[in-house]
């Protein structure tokens, strides 16, 4: 195999070439006008308005945390009612998983930067990438008439008998609106794994391809897999609701553990759909800011994969309470730890890639740092929860709002930061203020871990979660979390402004500010509209910082796309003979 | 460091249950905190001695080291395996009740918990137990799922309708512990509280003496230790106050305005209905969130709360 392939490099010529700086034509100049916008194919404007949707979602999500962090500031009544507080958290929580962390990656990022990466013109299927952006929408229209209907009061997990109990029609409506969401989500991952499968660019191998895109990969296969489970679920809980086919309610006969069942297998795996595109970005990021080679890339690819496939089968240990059967309590458990062993892999292998580089701690990188610390107490506390016998005490207190929040917003949400800033100069052409970028990112530090740790501390004294009313020994840790709150809140309107700022009155970005290896960088920034001007023919390595800048540039397949090298023509300027 | 620990748990009143599950948290944490020091170590220590000095700085090409992959891939996953082997066996004990327990019934509904002793004692949100013996809570749920969680004791069991499950625990001190509600179950979650009270044995037998028997008295009487019982008082007030349900203050021959428009004088069968099935006929500006009584109260039962209601003026 590997024979083959270095043969097929030797005799492939190209031409290199640089990308021009300072575009006159690109993506955004490409097509005007807000139709342009809502028909275009374009997967980079795609990623563009799913970027945007998930922003509004998080901010809206985001505020109503801040307002529940407020009630919470003393027990009982702060400023509204309990009914109103139950369904803020539910709210917030609903929200935060479905719109915001399920699709931020892979549906925003990913899509803008996949392709780029893979030196394809666009995904396999650009009109369904269309599609699940509108059926995205659709899916929040329902969520939003959800809320038109009375709301819903269920927390995000909808569990029975408490959602079929008559709850008010909102529930139908928001689990409607999350069935259709799921099939945006499976449109996403099949057009990925196809684009990944097909649309590779002359010279990336799989042992070529950037970290990014294994990353990408194994989440498109949880996806695929998994939301289909979801979506069977949630049809019968409406079933339930509707027509009263006893199935999860025990009042028709049905079994509430059943539903819990379902619901985390597929849940569960959303964990590792919201997670592992993150693992993606911190291996970019790593890489080009300690100008390094990755350490252990297969360790960090194949661990990728493992995770997905493990993850699969550790939906259990959301029930150990739950009255589950004790042998699979057991192999629950023991999978649990398996998981966390290729977690531990890729974060040791990311810390050994630093060793020895050239560390540039501009805002992705600093993003990074503080994605491993949080990420790692976020691992740590995992393992916690995955004791058994520890569990029992800790499970649906605050110790799990704490661990969750350290893995999803300590991990993916500091790594889509990396990711928003180390791909901002290539999404917009403007770089953004790095004074203001580092000053947030700290006071998001500080804020984080004020509003997080005490929630560990309180969740082990025994504060249980989706509590309105609390005793009063848990005050202090509460008001505490509360003010962390707020530094957050404030962090992420410095960095909305210092973002929106930069599009009107930013530097323009170079081609490659980074100078990183990165396929995506050999274009320009913004890039055009067909990505590259020609297929490109890649040379070397995402990650082959050891050789000089100069060798990164673009190789050029003379005629057909490089597969036909007998038919070159006499225009060639270099033949390049690396494997 | 321990004492920090410490400090993140409650007190331990229940060491049969708690010494193993405290154990391992203090183990797990331990751990944690000797890698998460040296992670951040690391990264400190490699962010300032590696720091770029300058854009053509030159960096070592460094694929892999299958010696320190498998190092640290293995004692991680050795760890851990000692972590699961130790929470099993943890949870093994919790799941195993002692044969000579004491067992007291329970049941969980919006928002009370009820218990119910051998000699037909029953409670509201107060479970009564002797100090130094072994107890088995049964539990059931009338409505929803919920969750017995008592902090001091590390215990906890979701309540399933439709189905029994258990916690025990041994108390070693008198005193009170606090019981949570752990699983969502609508508006007053968080108020769905009970204690446990921890007695010396001869005075829970005294206890248990003095409330045996069930109740008695005239029917007013036993209409308002029912609805006493019952916790009806978590949702209507007596005193006319505002709660989650209409109250009980002249509640007698009220008219009174359902949610589809129409009215209804409370009389008998009003009531009789709103007990048995409280969706029926819901009252103007109130949700239906009651459980239904159908087969839990008889119908001497319910005469009995009727001719209480009809007092409360």
């Amino acid at each position: 195999m590997a024979i083959t392939e270095a043969k097929k490099m030797t005799t492939l010529q190209v031409k290199r070439f640089k990308p021009s700086e300072n575009p006159t034509n690109n993506y955004l100049t490409d097509e005007k006008g807000v139709w342009a916008w809502m028909t275009t194919v374009d997967h980079k404007k795609i990623g563009i308005m799913y970027l945007v949707a998930v922003a509004f979602f998080f901010a809206l999500a985001g505020f109503l945390a801040i307002a529940l962090r407020t009630e919470l500031w003393t027990p009982a009544k702060t400023f509204i009612e309990a009914d109103t507080y139950n369904q803020l958290f539910t709210l917030h929580g609903a929200m935060m998983v479905f719109f915001v962390l399920v699709p931020s990656i892979p549906a925003a990022l990913g899509n803008f930067i996949l392709p780029m990466q893979l030196g394809a013109k666009d995904v396999a299927f650009p009109r369904l990438n269309l599609a699940s952006l509108y059926i995205y929408v659709a899916g929040a229209i329902f969520t939003f008439a959800a809320l038109a209907s009375g709301g819903f009061d269920t927390g995000w997990t909808f569990y029975t008998p408490y959602s079929s109990d008559g709850n008010g029609a909102g529930v139908i409506w928001v689990t409607l609106g999350v069935f259709i969401l799921g099939f945006s989500s499976i449109l996403t991952g099949t057009n990925f794994i196809t684009t990944i499968h097909k649309l590779r660019a002359p010279g990336i191998t799989w042992d070529r391809l950037p970290l990014n895109i294994w990353a990408l990969y194994a989440t498109s296969i949880i996806q695929v897999l998994a939301t289909p489970v979801l979506a069977i679920t949630i049809l019968l809980l409406a079933f339930e609701n509707i027509m009263d086919i006893g199935i999860f309610d025990p009042a028709l006969g049905g079994d509430p553990v059943l539903f819990q069942h379902f619901f985390w297998f597929y849940s569960h795996p959303a964990v590792y759909i919201m997670i592992v595109p993150g693992f993606g970005i911190i291996s970019e990021v790593i890489s080009t800011f300690s100008k390094k080679t990755v350490f252990g890339y297969w360790a960090i690819a194949l661990s990728s994969l493992a995770i997905a496939f493990i993850g699969f089968l550790v939906w259990g240990h959301h029930m150990f309470t739950s009255g589950q059967s004790a042998v699979a309590t057991t192999v629950f458990s023991f999978l649990t730890f398996l998981v966390g062993i290729p977690t531990g892999i890729k974060i040791f292998n990311w810390i050994a890639t630093l060793y020895k580089g050239s560390i540039d701690m501009k805002t992705p990188m600093l993003y990074v740092f503080i994605f491993l610390f949080l990420f790692s107490i976020g691992g740590f506390t995992g393992i916690m929860l995955g004791a058994l016998s520890v569990d029992i005490h800790l499970h649906d207190t605050y110790y799990v709002v704490a661990h969750f929040h350290y893995v999803m917003m300590g991990g993916t949400l500091m790594a889509l930061l990396a990711g928003l800033h180390y791909w901002w100069p290539k999404m917009t052409g403007k770089m953004y203020n790095e004074t203001l970028a580092k000053i947030s990112a700290v006071l998001i530090f500080i804020g984080f871990n004020m509003t997080f740790l005490p929630q560990f501390v309180m969740g082990s004294q025994g504060m249980p979660r989706r509590y309105y009313n609390y005793i009063d020994q848990f005050t202090p840790f509460h008001q505490t979390s509360t003010i962390g709150s707020y530094i957050l809140g404030v962090a992420f309107l410095i960095i909305l402004y210092y973002l929106v700022k930069s599009l009107f009155g930013g530097e323009k970005a170079s081609s490659n500010p980074w100078n990183s290896r990165g396929l995506e960088w050999q274009s320009t920034s913004p890039p055009d509209f067909h990505n590259f001007d020609h297929t490109p023919v890649v040379i070397n390595g995402p990650y082959d910082y050891h050789k000089p800048m100069e060798e990164f540039q673009l190789g050029l397949a003379v005629s057909h796309n490089g597969h036909d090298a007998e038919h070159t023509s006499t225009e060639v300027e270099k033949t390049e003979e690396k494997a | 460091m321990g004492r920090l620990f410490d400090f993140m748990l409650p007190e331990n009143k229940s060491p049969l249950t708690a010494d193993s599950t405290d154990g391992l948290f203090h183990f797990i944490n331990e751990v944690s905190l000797i890698f998460l020091i040296g992670i951040t170590f690391a990264l400190i220590y490699f962010a300032f001695k590696y720091k770029r000095k300058s854009e053509d700085d030159k960096t070592p090409v460094i694929t892999h080291n299958n010696t320190l992959e498998i190092t640290w891939s293995v004692i991680p996953l050795l760890i851990v395996m000692v972590i699961f082997g130790w929470g099993y066996s943890g949870w093994l004990n919790l799941k195993a009740v002692p044969n000579d327990a004491y067992e007291i019934q329970a049941t969980g509904y919006k928002w009370n918990w009820n218990f119910n002793y051998e000699n037909g004692a029953q409670t509201l949100n107060e479970l009564h137990v002797p100090k130094g013996r072994p107890i088995k809570v049964v539990m059931q749920s009338r409505d929803v799922l919920h969750s017995f969680f008592i902090p001091d004791y590390r215990v906890k069991h979701d309540v399933v309708p439709g189905r029994y499950t258990y916690v025990w625990f041994q108390a070693e001190e008198t005193g009170e512990s606090i019981i949570f509600c752990t699983e969502y179950c609508g508006t007053s979650h968080s108020d769905m509280l009970a204690k446990v009270i921890v007695h010396e044995p001869e005075e829970f037998e005294q206890w248990l003496e003095l409330n045996g028997g069930g109740i008695q008295g005239s029917p007013v009487e036993q209409g308002e230790q029912l609805v006493t019982l019952q916790g009806c008082q978590t949702c209507h007030s007596v005193d006319g106050s505002e709660m989650i349900g209409p109250s009980f203050k002249g509640i007698w021959q009220r008219e009174q305005q359902l949610t589809d428009g129409s009215t209804v004088v409370v009389d008998e069968n009003y009531i009789r209905e709103s007990i048995l099935y409280p969706g029926n006929k819901v009252v103007a500006g109130y949700q239906n969130v009651m459980s239904p009584y159908e087969g839990r109260l008889s119908d001497d039962e319910i005469t009995n709360i009727i001719e209480y209601l009809k007092t409360i003026n």
